[in-house]
């Protein structure tokens, strides 16, 4: 129920948003449509911890985020140097890891994490195992038991 | 103040065009399809946040900067999945990456 809640709030702040007009009319239309949303989302059971995490709410986006982000910001110049060098210094590498996550939010939140930062890029995902490419070797190597993966798994074991 | 903004506004600009320019030379040097969306990604990670940031400043406290901020999330949450979408699928089909020797010189920049 409070996640059907929060979503109406959501999709009502996003009209809002979106539309920019204050009039009556649009008010209640805007209303209507996000209340229609949340009764299809109920009905396709997709309004619940996973469609809608809010449980992770602001943990993540004061702590995970700004360190997520500084990651991008790292790694992303690393990628561009890469690019620029005229030797082009790659070794693409696939490696295998086994993440500590235990909710498929978590792991989904480590896969995309992966994904986001330039130089890794996670290919297939599952409980036992990530199979991620990466731009070199050391990229590689530094998967397994990272400090992502510790942060994602304390994000998730948060209540 | 308003320049000092301005100012803050258009390196970000710059910068972001910068990485953006330098994920089309990376999609062009790259020797295969997934070290090619490692490039991309430079694109879409630095360039489009670095770009949105810069229009975010121009902005001010306005419905268009929370719009940009959206846009941000949007782009944020979709270009991951995107990319590991593609990657997914050409591993499927069965496109084998094109792979580095075990051992060889080692690769600092």
């Amino acid at each position: 129920m409070i996640h059907s809640v929060s979503m109406l709030v959501v999709l009502y702040l996003f009209w809002l948003l979106l539309s920019g007009n204050f009039g009556a009319f649009l008010l209640s239309a805007g209303a209507g449509c996000a209340a229609a949303v949340v009764l299809i989302a109920r009905r396709m059971d997709v309004a619940d911890h996973e469609g809608h995490p809010i449980h992770l709410g602001l943990r993540a986006l004061l702590s995970y985020w700004p360190w997520l982000v500084k990651e991008i910001v790292k790694s992303g110049w690393d990628v561009s140097r890469r690019i620029l060098d005229p030797r082009l210094p790659v070794s693409p590498t696939l490696a295998s890891f086994k993440p500590s996550q235990k909710t498929d939010v978590g792991l989904v939140i480590h896969a995309n994490s992966i994904t986001l930062t330039p130089g890794t890029l996670s290919v297939q995902v599952a409980q036992d195992g990530i199979l991620v490419h990466a731009l070199t070797r050391e990229g590689a190597a530094a998967l397994a038991g990272s400090e992502m993966d510790r942060r994602v798994s304390r994000l998730e074991d948060s209540p | 103040m308003t320049m000092l903004i301005d100012a803050a506004s258009w390196a970000c600009l710059v910068a972001g065009s910068f990485f953006c320019v330098v994920g089309g030379i990376g999609l062009l040097r790259m020797p295969d399809f997934y070290t090619r969306i490692h490039a991309a990604s430079v694109t879409e990670t630095l360039g489009a946040g670095l770009l949105l940031l810069g229009l975010l400043l121009q902005a001010g406290p306005t419905l268009i900067a929370a719009k940009l901020v959206a846009l941000g999330l949007l782009v944020f949450f979709a270009s991951p999945t995107a990319a590991h979408a593609l990657a997914s699928a050409a591993m499927t089909r069965g496109l084998a990456p094109l792979l580095a020797p075990r051992e060889d010189t080692p690769s600092k920049p």
